[in-house]
């Protein structure tokens, strides 16, 4: 069990942490909160094979990390944006209200 | 070095679940601001210096404001606690049982694969380095996720600012009230 | 170079005492006894340093208003000694410490107790890059900037969690001003900082202060608030500054005319302290970081004055730009929360761009010698000082519209 291995469970384990609740809870803001959790997941196994791994180019996967990290921030923005317009318009944030295409 | 990673580690998967299977919207936005800011402390045991400092002020200095800030616009009643329904015992077994199974899945994935055993030292990637890299080899994605966060910024202000009564595309600031 | 410079005893003596400490403890725990000693002389420095710029803040504002400030309390064991109220800090902090912590029944324990740790943590985390002197700096970081403003990013969390505990929608209500307040200038703040960057190309504290240690003819700095796009960098990172710790012209989050105390309102004793405190302490890590962007750190302003510590350089600096922020509290009138995002989102933020533009060019035309010196300098200028007044003028143009938004 390398110190690559214990990063790489880590992060599986906050991937599926972050699935059962983007899957379970039906608070929109909860789903969305369960979605960053996977994307720092993600980022997670980058920096774990950027400490660890070999490879020829040695900054790519902080590169990778860095622009992630910018677009979740773009993508947390936009969906919580929705989710105000989503509440103006059904006065409450549960996502199974959300099933009609008119409004 | 082991026991520091677990230790962080530890907290972080613990304050995840909290928020995750938590009945308080508040305690579980604030429990989520924890783990990421272990996962940032992870960064730190790693060497990645530049991005952890970058993830604290992204995710815990920026995108908690948002959260929260989303919390309190969406509020069902006004001041008492934001007590949220617990997801039925079937929703949550499933999801539960999903959530093991992805794990079960990378987890085989992960032990049974042998990596090449890895350095003793991270990597010394300078912020010169990275500078470099961002306006050399990187240029092009660097512009086009500044466009991505200036569209954001704009769709995020229109979406959020739209007036149900008054209708969309019009705004009551600049109006003169004698 | 006049000899007794980097090297001499006063500068070096704070080290060699710290080394000699340390080399009294056995080989495995030197390292920590390093950082420990580190961490206890910065936190004495700086709490004594908190302790009499509260005193120095009431008695100049005193001043300023024409009357005296505090200054009845000595020394409680010496009967009518009068000691120009300079014990008024630790008389203070005594009746912090004694008085009653009320929590009410309603708020949210946890959190309530948590607010001021998280907000007085974090604020003491951003002295840790520093340079306080030419070896003392506690940690040598490569991304020190970076570490500094997300460090700063943090204390906003707290002020939402206190006005949020507290269940009282007066606190809320200033808590989400505060906020406001607090995105809103994070913005100028760090594009201020942007062109220090870009000229001295580093993100280390240390190699900007070495990067302004030349004079001119020996007589002139070069730091950095002496060129165009440094003044305007300056007088932007002051406003922001100002701001970001919510301090006059800009407290209206903590206000006693405003919403009661703002998020502090049902704070009381111990607690109320740890945020004032955190409130000093951020004011003086942002003077501590203006000073070393702009103002030079440790540097002496003339060569031959280099025999004074770079310590007390430092000190002497930080105490000038405290004293100037006190002065500008008792002077001007606060602004109202949109008056304040206005400004901070149609002036500051368009002028800081092209600060930025402006250093750019300064950086491009570094080559310039002779007479395109002068053209160098003038045009710099012109980059920000017409977009300055032009703007300034539009801006103040008739009466804002007044627009009454109520909370939901």
């Amino acid at each position: 069990m390398t110190p690559l291995h214990l990063c790489l469970l880590i992060s599986a384990g906050l991937f599926s942490i972050g699935l059962a609740g983007a899957l379970a809870r039906s608070n929109t803001i909860l789903v969305l909160l369960g979605i960053e959790l996977m994307l720092n997941a993600a980022n997670l196994n980058f920096i774990a094979f950027w400490r660890f791994g070999p490879s020829p180019a040695p900054a790519n996967g902080m590169m990778f990390v860095l622009f992630s990290i910018a677009v979740a921030a773009a993508e947390a923005a936009i969906g919580l944006a929705l989710i105000i317009a989503v509440y103006r318009h059904q006065k409450n944030i549960r996502l199974q209200d959300a099933d009609t295409l008119k409004g | 070095m082991t026991i520091a990673l677990l230790l962080i580690a530890g907290l972080m998967l613990g304050s995840a679940t909290a928020a995750m299977a938590g009945r308080n919207l508040i305690h579980s936005a604030l429990l989520l601001i924890a783990s990421w800011a272990g996962v940032a402390a992870i960064y730190l045991w790693a060497g990645a210096e530049f991005v952890a400092f970058a993830q604290v002020l992204v995710y815990v200095g920026a995108i908690s404001m948002v959260v929260l800030f989303a919390v309190l616009l969406t509020r069902q009643n006004q001041i008492a606690d934001q007590l949220i329904a617990p997801p039925t015992r079937l929703r949550a077994a499933a999801a539960v049982t999903t959530g093991s199974c992805v794990a079960a899945v990378l987890a085989a994935a992960i032990c049974s694969s042998s990596f090449a055993p890895g350095a003793a030292e991270p990597p010394s990637t300078t912020v010169r380095q990275i500078g470099l890299e961002l306006m050399r080899q990187d240029g092009a994605a660097l512009l086009i996720v500044g466009i991505i966060l200036t569209v954001a910024l704009l769709g995020a202000t229109i979406l959020a600012a739209t007036d149900p009564k008054v209708g969309p595309g019009s705004s009551r600031a600049g109006e003169d009230v004698p | 170079m006049i000899a007794a410079g980097p090297d001499s005893f006063l500068e070096r003596a704070p080290l060699a005492l710290r080394d000699w400490a340390v080399q009294l403890l056995p080989v495995p725990l030197q390292w920590l006894a390093h950082h420990v000693i580190t961490i206890v002389a910065v936190l004495a420095v700086f709490g004594l340093f908190f302790a009499f710029t509260t005193i120095a803040e009431r008695k100049l504002l005193a001043r300023l208003q024409n009357r005296l400030g505090p200054n009845r309390t000595g020394l409680p064991w010496i009967k009518g000694l009068r000691l120009f109220g300079l014990s008024q800090p630790f008389a203070d902090a005594v009746k912090a410490i004694t008085k009653e912590d009320i929590v009410p029944a309603a708020a949210d324990k946890i959190l309530h107790f948590l607010a001021p740790v998280i907000v007085v943590g974090f604020s003491l985390m951003t002295f840790a890059v520093l340079p306080f002197g030419r070896q003392y700096l506690p940690v040598d970081l490569d991304a020190a900037l970076l570490y500094f403003f997300a460090a700063g990013a943090a204390t906003e969390l707290a002020i939402f969690m206190a006005g949020w505990s507290s269940r009282n929608k007066y606190s809320l209500l200033a808590a989400m001003r505060a906020l406001a307040q607090l995105i809103s200038y994070e913005l100028p703040l760090i594009l201020s900082v942007v062109p220090v960057v870009l000229v001295t190309s580093t993100l280390s504290t240390k190699a900007i202060v070495i990067a302004q240690g030349t004079w001119s003819f020996g007589l002139l700095p070069h730091w950095f608030i002496f060129t165009p796009w440094g003044f305007a960098g300056f007088i932007i990172f002051l406003i922001a500054a100002l701001a970001e710790s919510n301090r006059s012209p800009f407290d209206l989050p903590e206000a006693e005319s405003e919403l009661v105390a703002g998020h502090l309102t049902e704070y009381s004793g111990f607690k109320y302290a740890l945020f004032f405190m955190a409130e000093y302490f951020g004011l003086t890590a942002l003077s501590g970081l203006g000073v070393t962007l702009f103002l030079g750190g440790w540097q002496a302003p003339c060569a031959f004055l280099q025999f004074i510590p770079s310590y007390a350089w430092f000190m002497m600096k930080l105490i000038g730009m405290i004293v100037f922020f006190i002065w500008v509290r008792g002077t001007l009138l606060r602004l109202r929360i949109d008056q304040l995002t206005r400004l901070s989102w149609q002036f500051l933020v368009p002028l800081a761009l092209l600060n930025l533009g402006n250093a750019a060019f300064w950086v491009l035309t570094a080559q310039w010698a002779g007479p395109l010196q002068l053209v160098r300098w003038i045009v710099s200028a012109a980059i920000i000082v017409v977009p300055f007044i032009l703007m300034g003028r539009s801006l103040t143009a008739g009466f804002a519209p007044r627009t009454y938004r109520y909370a939901p």
